[in-house]
């Protein structure tokens, strides 16, 4: 570090370091920021697709960062919304042509959810509030610490519900074999999985839970009302 | 086939945007503080997605499916250009949402004025696109079906900002403890009145075989009726 602090502008100074580490806290933008709750939760049932889900909106929200950085200067201020949608709209279809090219079948459960990527708010908001002011440097590592935020969120979810809801992480069964008739593990003393957990309203009160854990751990963030 | 007043009811209630798919939650959670610009921000989207959703139905059916082009020549019959449908869709919705910004700041100024900068961001509202990716899913057959989809979509999509709003409202008043004020009792709010919606679930709708949108549903029943079945 001492070495890159001699620079005009080090690759990880303190400020760029924040941008990272803030929206996986303090300014997390699914939890503070309220961005991006559209297509996150509906997708949480399981693991592997919130992960699919976090790593195709990684890959966009760098991406669009940087290009919408690179062009922050040439575009008319009058149809900014516009030519972002545009570039978010061709990385997503980038992401879903090669998600249907690879991984049919997860394809398939994300359906219309890839798609919304293009209207997820946290992309449009760090589009506009942060790379049409900023280089593209920051702005990549701006799309990196918002992209993992989110991410993080999308998967603590998804560990709870496919857990609690379906009793395996990752397709894995945790607690043992729940199949009627040839029970093992925990079910063999009665224990059964929660179905609520798999449906979608569940999918807000837990992050309205965690929401919850965080504010009470950090006061600053409680809201007035 | 399901009747075009199945297709209305069932977007209304049972897969309501907000409730079953959790689309368009930003400006849900963002607007609901008063339920005078719930109001306006719910009819807006109605509105918009009346509008849109034919469009894109006409676009998806005669320019963008696997030989949707066959009307032009039969040589553009083999054409599939539905890898194109994303950035389509979304074009349409930008810019008939411009079109409604621009109508309701000559004719609404009031309602303008209120909605603020979240008018110009229904184009990336979630449920706008997310009815078009949904219509051009479930392929219904006529631009009928799609247009009672998309009315009966808004609708849901109105009835479930108004009804948080005036919740909002009444919650300024209750004792809610301090971490949970504002977002957090909000999304458990909203969840509990999916919870409520999901009751709509059982309602059978015309001769309608199980549903495949409906699959966590469908899964529950199914294993609980196989335990009750050994």
């Amino acid at each position: 570090m001492s070495a890159d602090n001699k620079t005009s502008e080090p690759l990880f100074s303190k400020k760029n370091k924040k941008l990272i580490t803030d929206p996986l806290t303090d300014n997390n933008p699914v939890t503070i920021q309220v961005l991006g709750i559209c297509s996150a939760l509906a997708i949480t049932v399981q693991v592997s697709q919130a992960i699919v889900m976090s790593l195709s909106v990684l890959f966009v929200i760098i991406m669009g960062n940087l290009i919408v950085s690179l062009l922050r200067n040439l575009i008319p201020s009058r149809i900014r919304i516009i030519v972002q949608l545009l570039v978010v709209a061709s990385l997503v279809i980038i992401v879903d042509q090669v998600l249907a090219a690879f991984q049919p079948d997860l394809s398939a459960k994300l359906s219309v959810f890839v798609g919304l990527i293009i209207t997820n708010c946290i992309i449009m908001g760090r589009l506009e509030a942060f790379a049409m002011a900023n280089k593209p440097w920051p702005s990549i590592l701006d799309g990196l610490g918002n992209g993992l935020g989110y991410g993080a969120i999308l998967i603590l979810v998804a560990v709870f519900r496919e857990l609690f809801g379906s009793g395996t992480l990752m397709g894995i069964p945790i607690f043992g074999n729940s199949l009627p008739g040839e029970e093992s593990g925990l079910y063999t003393i009665g224990y059964q999985n929660n179905n609520l957990m798999i449906l979608p309203p569940m999918a807000l009160i837990i992050t309205g839970i965690i929401i919850w854990v965080q504010r009470a751990r950090n006061k600053a963030l409680i809201e007035e009302h | 086939m399901e009747s075009t007043l199945d297709i209305f009811v069932k977007a209304i209630f049972s897969e309501n945007m907000i409730f079953a798919y959790f689309l368009g939650m930003c400006s849900y959670l963002a607007v609901s503080k008063t339920v005078k610009t719930a109001v306006g921000l719910g009819a807006a989207v109605i509105f918009v997605l009346t509008v849109t959703v034919p469009v894109n139905y006409l676009l998806e059916n005669y320019v963008l499916k696997e030989g949707a082009l066959g009307w032009i020549d039969e040589e553009y019959a083999e054409l599939d250009l539905s890898f194109l449908s994303f950035i389509m869709f979304i074009a349409v919705v930008a810019s008939i949402v411009q079109l409604v910004e621009m109508l309701v700041e000559k004719f609404a100024p009031a309602l303008y004025g209120a909605l603020g900068i979240f008018l110009p961001l229904i184009a990336v509202n979630c449920s706008i696109l997310g009815g078009a990716l949904f219509m051009a899913e479930r392929q219904y057959s006529t631009i009928l079906d799609a247009t009672a989809f998309s009315i009966g979509s808004g609708i849901g999509w109105f009835i479930a900002i108004v009804a948080i709003a005036a919740i909002r409202e009444k919650l300024r008043y209750s004792n809610v403890p301090g971490p949970l004020r504002g977002l957090g009792i909000t999304f458990i709010v909203t969840g509990l009145m999916g919870i409520a919606f999901m009751s709509f679930m059982g309602i059978k709708y015309g001769k309608e075989a199980s549903s495949e949108e409906a699959e966590p549903i469908t899964t529950m029943l199914d294993t609980n009726q196989e335990i009750n079945i050994n």
